[in-house]
């Protein structure tokens, strides 16, 4: 799937998390964390997983992540994946 | 540098002063006298009135590197430390140390004297930026962390001395009685700061509400105050206390109050003469709450209810449920009332509250306290001073007191917090040793203290959710995943001091 428009999905309520999808030429990831630290690589590992399974290939994907759980993570992107490649 | 008996790595000396290893929690005994102090005289016709806090700190004889103290029953609405701070460094002294029952996120005005060398350190843990700043390695000044009997105990013993102690005083006269009940700054309770008009060299009293002579009822006397300076604020009323205190409607914070209150009443305390403490959060109001109700049902009628203080234990002490409140703070509007007008509630010192240094504190008489935690390990340590990103942000409290105390000490904790997992393998911070925590109670399931076997089988019988800690922390990460520990520098930026006055572990310089 290609991303084609912007869109967004998520809260910034302890928890959860908020996933930002832009149209781009190339794939740029950008993860922010209350726990990055300790998650950082977690969370990268989560969303690379999602975006590869809707073969996702370019775009710009922020992500202000407040702690969710990967299930958490992997519901949001997928929900802004569709609202963002959806005609 | 040595280790501790819980494997943490203390440094030989810090802020010029050796340390001593933490070792375990009682057999450190104090030696030598109480720390002594100047013999005075006022004669008849002397007043003590002075028109400034700068006439009053001039006649102190405050100099550079001396210390001074403040208390902390103001809170996050004090406004007096910042007003001190800001009038030495405009007299240009140097290098103060700063010995307050506790620093909060309001005093971060004070962070550019800091910088600037007017003030020197802390001896006293800090609430917020300046912790965090210095756990940044952008602010250096040494901090070291005291739990509320702690502090008593090393003010008493002399290892801390006050040079000047200014004290917030809500209701006051001009010959120094003061009383925390009345007045438009009333925030209850002066226990810690009874210490401070006992122990230090000089004591001001400064007040917004002079009342005619005497002030009563009198809760520090005239006998240890030397001058009285009236302000127009002492503080934001609004901010002294909170108002927050409420039962929490989190359904994982009521699972977690009812597993509480379960094994309350599993471990056999709950009868006449039961005394109680907890904490102003949500989840530990929620416990009272259920315990209240199981006094009401079984015609229970306890001995005390301890610590800061709330309207719900005044709730409980009006209704005849406890015989007394113990309050060395009040932590609401309704426990401010309260101490004004119940006889049964009673004022008492930090020194009172939870020193263990003396012929015996009130946390030694505590059947149970609840407390939180922000990490706890595999071997019941407890973490409340740094939080997630190694930061240290909050200030120890009575938790290691009534920890050390109570014969049932009870945490209560959600076992995920923003994807952070409660039980770890090894607590940032140790705060609290195992060794005095009884129970560890999440929604998740409960964690009993091997030193509590007949709980533990009580708990078991009853088909509580009984789990050995460190399945616990399995069944919890399978859910986070696996955290990767936080890195630190060498660079130690606070001391944790347990309260007998060994080093249970340091905070180290975060590496970003």
């Amino acid at each position: 799937m290609k991303i084609v428009k912007k869109a967004q999905a998520g809260t910034m309520q302890s928890s959860d998390l908020m996933v930002f999808l832009e149209p781009a030429e190339t794939l740029t990831v950008t993860i922010e964390s209350t726990v990055v630290k300790q998650f950082g690589a977690l969370i990268r590992a989560k969303v690379d997983e999602v975006l590869e399974k809707h073969g996702i290939e370019s775009g710009e994907v922020r992500i202000t992540d407040r702690g969710a759980l990967d299930y958490a993570i992997e519901a949001r992107l997928e929900t802004a994946i569709m609202r963002a490649t959806e005609g | 540098m040595a280790l501790n008996s819980l494997g943490r790595e203390i440094p030989d000396s810090y802020a010029g002063k050796r340390l001593v290893p933490y070792r375990d929690a009682w057999s450190l005994r104090p030696e030598g006298a109480v720390a002594a102090r100047p013999v005075k005289r006022v004669n008849p016709g002397e007043g003590k009135r002075l028109s400034s806090l700068r006439e009053a700190i001039e006649a102190s004889g405050l100099a550079d590197g001396m210390t001074i103290a403040t208390h902390h029953s103001l809170r996050n609405g004090d406004f007096l430390l910042n007003r001190i701070v800001a009038e030495i460094a405009a007299m240009g002294l140097k290098g103060v140390w700063i010995a307050s029952s506790s620093v909060h996120p309001v005093h971060a005005e004070i962070i550019p004297h800091i910088k600037s060398g007017v003030i020197a350190g802390f001896q006293c843990g800090v609430n917020g930026l300046i912790g965090e700043l210095a756990s940044r390695g952008e602010l250096s000044c040494p901090i070291v962390v005291r739990t509320h009997g702690g502090r008593a105990r090393s003010i008493i013993e002399g290892s801390v001395k006050i040079d000047v102690a200014f004290i917030a005083a809500p209701c006051c006269d001009e010959y120094g009685n003061m009383n925390g009940y009345y007045g438009p700054s009333a925030c209850g309770s002066l226990g810690y700061a009874q210490i401070d008009a006992s122990y230090a060299s000089c004591v001001v009293a400064v007040t917004d509400n002079l009342v005619p002579f005497p002030a009563i009822p009198v809760g520090i006397p005239q006998t240890l105050v030397d001058y009285v300076v009236v302000v127009d604020r002492l503080g934001d009323p609004a901010k002294i206390v909170s108002t927050t205190t409420r039962v929490t409607t989190d359904p994982v914070g009521l699972q977690i109050a009812s597993y509480a209150s379960q094994v309350i009443e599993a471990s056999g305390l709950l009868q006449d003469g039961f005394s109680f403490q907890t904490g102003s959060g949500g989840i530990s109001l929620a416990v009272a709450e259920k315990v209240r109700n199981a006094m009401r049902k079984g015609f229970i009628k306890g001995s005390f209810g301890c610590g800061g203080i709330t309207g719900y234990f005044v709730e409980m002490l009006e209704e005849g449920l406890f015989s007394a409140l113990m309050d060395v703070q009040c932590f609401d509007q309704e426990a401010v009332r309260s101490i004004g007008v119940n006889r049964a509630h009673q004022e008492i010192s930090a020194d009172m509250y939870a020193n263990p240094f003396n012929a015996g504190s009130v946390v030694n008489r505590l059947d149970c306290v609840i407390l939180g935690a922000t990490e706890v390990d595999t071997a019941f340590n407890v973490n409340v001073n740094t939080e997630s990103n190694g930061y240290l942000l909050h200030n120890t409290g009575g938790h290691s007191d009534t920890a050390a105390g109570a014969k049932l000490s009870i945490i209560v904790a959600p076992s995920i917090r923003g994807r952070l997992p409660i039980v770890r393998d090894r607590v940032t911070t140790i705060t609290t040793p195992g060794d005095t925590i009884g129970v560890v109670v999440t929604e998740r399931g409960i964690a009993v203290n091997d030193k509590h076997a007949e709980l533990k089988e009580e708990l078991i019988r009853r088909k509580l959710p009984v789990k050995d800690i460190a399945d616990l922390q399995r069944e919890i990460c399978r859910v986070t995943g696996t955290p990767r520990p936080l890195e630190f520098a060498d660079e130690v930026v606070a001391v944790i001091e347990y309260r007998d006055g060994s080093i249970i572990d340091v905070v180290r310089r975060v590496k970003e």
